[in-house]
């Protein structure tokens, strides 16, 4: 700061002397035409060079990440009944070996668990999507539905998904329908919330240009609001199938039947923390995924 | 004189949470076919309300609006808006933005290829045909108010109504800009109203100029008459003595009637 005021000031007194000087000796010429520069050309070790340093710096970081983890993992595990990084790691092998397999209803891969789970997500799932982004392009629309449904969203939306398990077994009688009420349930509100900001943030510049050609009111939905607020949908998509998949595991454990989250439970009523472990990472995993998914969807409709 | 578009006594008043605030006041502006008016004042005097009053997008709080014979009660296709920041729809290509206007003005009575064609010729007179197929964010800032031209266009409106469609672009761009306008207004015989702030634009482009006073509850202060023979050559004007003296007395009401205190 202070050496910049200094310069600066530096700067100033010199100036009327060169000025001074420049008068009394030459004045240049208004216009100098430079050579052309000379383009230099980098070689290729530089380029890939650069490449290289720049994976290297994005790599290391995860991989010593994740060393630390299962380092901690490790050591935790030797001073007490947790089974520890080999150990899963041998038992996750023999898992995934056959992870189609099929002993009677209550013993299945593990492959069969997570279709299951994610069949559950998909439609509770699904159901919330195909009444929740309707109902969010209403209610960014129409102020007085707005102002209808604030109240109930904001009471209902804070609601454990879980509470909402009872009222499920009530009304339809089974374990599985009610798993699929709550995965509905929980993950509809971001679908809502965010396709209604998305109808109410729609440039007003682009309604202003449906006003002035006059468009229909088909017209202004498919070519200005659902392009416009598709991008806010997607991000409540995303968020609500993070819910949903959140969900399932607590629901699951509740309900029982076959899903990734009874076979923590079953496994934990077996004493089995092998299996207890591996469903976590593999809960972990398969989360990543669709939340990876939906993200390469979202940049798809991106449009600035 | 031909009043092709007049504005009588309209005002207008706009809801604010300090209450009632008069944007304008008793405009009377009459605009003949085929004449080239521009709209100049200091920000903030309303010129832009002006103009999208004329668009229909807001309606007077009092006075009478009538464009060729018939009177403006909301947006229509014989009035083309070209906006300040080109209002394109980033998901759309320059095409199918301007197809979007001509569907929905000719599309009852025209087959599709007679769409396409309009589009095209919208497109090429503006020079940018080879870009149709381009979204707007792969083109610069220039083409994509050329779009926005072509798409007022488009629609053969009667009126076309500019609302300071070169003020967010480079000097340069805007010059290159302002002749293309030109040539497209002797080529079109458009009638045109256009806002600006710039006193050079408004002299090279108009044929008159109509200078507002400061808000609140502007009016029209004064209407200079521009009557530099056309085709204008940008830089014959420089040495032009009455394009100077049409610039000084523009200059002197913004900067001496008008100046305001703390701008």
């Amino acid at each position: 700061m202070n050496a910049a005021i200094l310069t600066h000031q530096t700067f100033r007194e010199d100036r009327p002397a060169v000025a001074a000087n420049r008068a009394t000796v030459t004045t240049p010429p208004e216009v100098v035409d430079l050579p052309p520069p000379v383009r230099r050309h980098t070689p290729l070790v530089e380029r890939y060079g650069a490449d290289i340093a720049e994976v290297c710096r994005k790599v290391i970081p995860v991989v010593l990440g994740l060393a630390l983890f299962i380092a901690i993992w490790a050591i935790v595990s030797q001073n007490s009944t947790l089974p520890g990084p080999v150990k899963t790691w041998h038992s996750a092998v023999a898992v995934f070996s056959d992870p189609f397999y099929q002993k009677g209803p209550n013993d299945q891969g593990i492959g069969w668990n997570v279709l299951n789970s994610l069949k559950r997500v998909a439609i509770g799932f699904g159901m919330a999507a195909l009444i929740g982004i309707p109902l969010g392009f209403m209610i960014g629309r129409f102020a007085f539905l707005s102002g209808m449904t604030a109240p109930i969203i904001s009471l209902l939306r804070p609601v454990s998904p879980l509470a909402w398990l009872p009222i499920g077994l009530l009304v339809f009688k089974a374990a599985n329908p009610a798993a699929i009420w709550v995965i509905f349930i929980s993950s509809i509100w971001p679908m809502i919330i965010n396709t209604a900001a998305g109808v109410r943030e729609v440039p007003q510049d682009y309604l202003n240009v449906a006003k002035v050609l006059n468009l229909s009111e088909w017209k202004v939905f498919t070519k200005i609001l659902f392009p416009a607020v598709l991008p806010f949908t997607l991000t409540g998509i995303r968020l609500s199938i993070g819910v949903a998949w959140l969900v399932i595991v607590a629901a699951e454990m509740l309900t029982g039947g076959v899903g990734i989250g009874f076979w923590v439970w079953d496994e934990w009523n077996n004493l089995n923390v092998e299996h207890i472990i591996i469903a976590i990472f593999t809960v972990g995993i398969v989360g990543l995924m669709l939340e990876q998914a939906l993200m390469l969807l979202a940049r798809r409709f991106e449009y600035r | 004189m031909d009043k092709f578009v007049s504005i009588e006594k309209v005002s207008m008043v706009f809801n604010t949470r300090q209450g009632a605030f008069t944007a304008l006041q008793d405009i009377d502006l009459t605009i003949a076919e085929g004449e080239f008016v521009t709209l100049i004042g200091h920000s903030g005097c309303g010129k832009s309300t002006l103009l999208n009053l004329v668009a229909g997008l807001l309606k007077p709080a009092s006075g009478v609006q009538i464009c060729a014979g018939r009177e403006i009660s909301g947006p229509g296709p014989d009035r083309g808006v070209v906006f300040q920041n080109h209002s394109l729809l980033p998901w759309l290509t320059c095409f199918e933005n301007v197809h979007l206007a001509v569907e929905r003005v000719f599309g009852a009575v025209e087959t599709k290829a007679q769409l396409k064609a309009r589009t095209l010729k919208a497109l090429d007179l503006v020079q940018l045909s080879r870009s149709a197929h381009q979204r707007p964010n792969e083109i610069s800032g220039g083409m994509k108010q050329r779009v926005g031209i072509a798409r007022a266009l488009s629609m053969e409106p009667k009126v076309l109504l500019l609302d300071e469609p070169f003020g967010a672009l480079d000097a340069l761009t805007r010059a290159h800009l302002q002749d293309e306008l030109m040539k497209i207004v002797v080529k079109t015989r458009s009638t045109v109203l256009m806002v600006t702030h710039d006193v050079d634009e408004a002299v090279l482009l108009s044929d008159r100029i109509v200078m507002m006073t400061n808000g609140p509850a502007a009016t029209v202060g004064g209407i200079v008459d521009v009557k530099l023979p056309r085709p204008r050559e940008r830089l014959a004007l420089v040495n032009d003595t009455r394009y100077h003296h049409l610039r000084g007395r523009v200059l002197e009401f913004l900067y001496q009637k008008q100046l305001r205190p703390a701008a």
